[in-house]
């Protein structure tokens, strides 16, 4: 048996002598879409930072592809971040405000010495496709884009590098509905055709639902529930994984055939 | 008690100005709930700001914006402090943003109401603590400041500020999108009491449909600065008859426990305010669009409250 594409083993993190993720093990297989939901101040986006070694856990191991990531030297640390890539909530303070697109997609390029200048041009505005923006945006910056675009831009730096699993923090919070049903797809898409894995950390418990292979919840800092996506609202017993099964229930009554 | 006559908000950007909301019509009656449903750029914003008149400097609005009787597009700005408040007061989107950051909450309640209703220190200060408990938050949290509270308490202590006066309509922009799921249902939860409570209007504007059902009476759909379409909720909901308002709802996830779907997304973005086709201004996205949308602007047009501006509208199964 293969090892997991990534695999947090009893991980903890302090911070200010606060536990803020309190033993935490969960594992993600290649090209599996894993949510992982909770309230604000649970812990998500610590062990999304911590499972990529943004920040250094205080405890436990995090192994990728087998290998402890935790004891990687600076240069195979960065070899494997190639492989690991996040998106964050808020495109606007992600990309570079003195950049255009073309060079904030271009970057990971030159970071990672992938492609030669003569190549990079094309590679940007396929990336661009891959994520439905056309070539007119290549020479926008920032302030020039729709919150929409912007984040499409944010995923396309990150597919830049080709890798393995994408950790999209809130990274669909912030759009509106049809421009984030738009992303979830495109996830999927990104999963189906290139066999990305994805770490989806979200508060909106059915966007995760719909999309996802399995949902871990977090409360407190710590793993309340681990299930398939299916079982979320029959399986979980804990107060805090109910808490968000009835805030997920739905509003509306809606006719989905038209 | 409001009437909103052919309002329209313009932006100067260089090289001229652009409509961000184009001619829009409506009316909220005492204790009524109305929803105004967009994405951004939709005009959803600007109209929220306009019934406060708090557009920048450089918006320019025309029509009407009749509360109780009153034009508060005309009204001095003098008398506007009078209305601001105590007949309409905002819950802003970023708490955050909208509390002041080096004044205690009980401070900034007791502001609202001394600067409305001259009131004597002591008395504003108790009353802080009143609305503090209907809004319900603890005694204490008046000794706080905005940044030692959680997003959901902040949002809490800004309805606190805006019922400070007894307005008899709330405007609230995005009140809950800054939360999470659990604080949204809470925040919404006391929307519903303080409505029930105190016979307050509500104009909720938002892209979460679901919001909209929960706390509204009836929803107008706006897309590129128009009403699309309006209607009572249930109705509108279950038999949206615009091909927008339709496809905005498959944007929603279904509920728990279903068979997983592929999320059917409004293909493509918002037309920029300066690059709207012509006629229709969403038949570039829209399933149903032939080549009459592109000649004329559908009117807004129905009857018993239900009306919709589309050449081809869905029809009721």
């Amino acid at each position: 048996m293969t090892a997991p594409l990534l695999e947090l083993d009893r991980v903890c993190v302090d911070r200010g002598g606060i536990r803020v993720l309190d033993g935490v093990s969960l594992s993600i297989e290649t090209g599996e879409m894993l949510g992982l939901v909770g309230e604000s101040g649970s812990g998500k986006s610590t062990l999304a930072r911590a499972a990529l070694r943004l920040i250094e856990p205080t405890s436990g191991a995090v192994r990728w592809r087998g290998r402890d990531l935790l004891a990687f030297t600076p240069r195979e640390l960065r070899a494997a971040r190639r492989e690991m890539q996040i998106v964050f909530q808020d495109p606007a303070t992600s990309l570079d405000p003195r950049m255009t697109v073309a060079e904030s997609v271009a970057e990971p390029f030159e970071v990672h010495r992938l492609a030669t200048a003569a190549e990079r041009g094309d590679r940007v505005t396929e990336l661009l496709r891959r994520v439905e923006l056309g070539p007119e945006l290549l020479h926008r910056y920032p302030h020039e884009l729709s919150g929409g675009q912007a984040q499409r831009v944010a995923l396309a730096r990150a597919l830049a590098v080709n890798p393995a699993l994408l950790v999209a923090d809130e990274a669909l919070s912030a759009l509106d509905v049809s421009l984030r049903a738009q992303m979830a797809n495109l996830l999927l898409d990104l999963r189906e055709g290139a066999g990305i894995a994805c770490l989806l950390v979200s508060h909106d418990l059915r966007l995760v639902a719909s999309i996802c292979d399995r949902i871990a919840v977090l409360a407190g800092g710590a793993l309340v529930h681990l299930g398939p996506a299916s079982g979320i609202a029959s399986d979980t017993r804990h107060p805090a994984a109910l808490a968000l099964v009835e805030a997920a229930r739905p509003g509306i009554r809606i006719g989905r055939e038209t | 008690m409001l009437r909103v006559r052919d309002l329209r908000v313009s932006y100067g950007v260089p090289g001229g100005r652009f409509a961000a909301v184009d001619g829009i019509s409506f009316e909220v009656g005492r204790a009524e709930a109305l929803a105004l449903i967009g994405e951004s750029g939709s005009g959803k914003s600007t109209i929220a700001l306009s019934l406060l008149r708090l557009l920048p400097e450089d918006a320019h609005a025309s029509g009407r914006v009749e509360l109780l009787g009153e034009d508060l597009l005309e009204l001095p700005e003098a008398s506007l402090s009078r209305v601001r408040g105590s007949s309409i007061a905002m819950v802003f989107h970023d708490p955050l943003a909208a509390l002041n950051p080096v004044m205690r909450i009980g401070a900034q309640i007791a502001e609202a109401l001394r600067a409305h209703a001259r009131l004597d220190r002591r008395v504003a200060a108790a009353t802080a603590l009143d609305l503090l408990q209907t809004v319900g938050l603890a005694p204490q949290t008046a000794k706080r400041y905005a940044h030692e509270l959680s997003g959901g308490m902040r949002q809490r202590a800004l309805i606190a500020v805006a019922l400070a006066c007894g307005p008899s309509l709330l405007v609230a922009d995005e009140p809950t999108s800054a939360l999470d799921a659990v604080t949204q249902r809470n925040i919404a939860a006391l929307f519903r009491k303080v409505r029930r409570e105190r016979g307050i209007g509500l104009i909720l504007a938002t892209h979460d449909l679901e919001l909209a059902a929960e706390l509204c009476d009836r929803i107008a759909v706006l897309y590129a600065g128009r009403i699309v379409e309006r209607g009572a909720v249930s109705d509108l909901l279950s038999k949206p008859r615009h091909p927008y308002t339709a496809a905005l709802l498959r944007s929603v996830p279904p509920g728990l426990g279903g068979p997983r779907v592929r999320l059917v997304p409004v293909p493509g973005s918002p037309p920029p305010s300066w690059a709207r086709p012509s006629g229709c201004a969403f038949r570039d996205r829209c399933s149903r669009a032939l080549p009459d949308c592109a000649a004329a602007e559908p009117e807004l047009t129905g009857s018993d409250g239900r009306e919709v501006a589309c050449f081809h509208p869905v029809e009721a199964a």
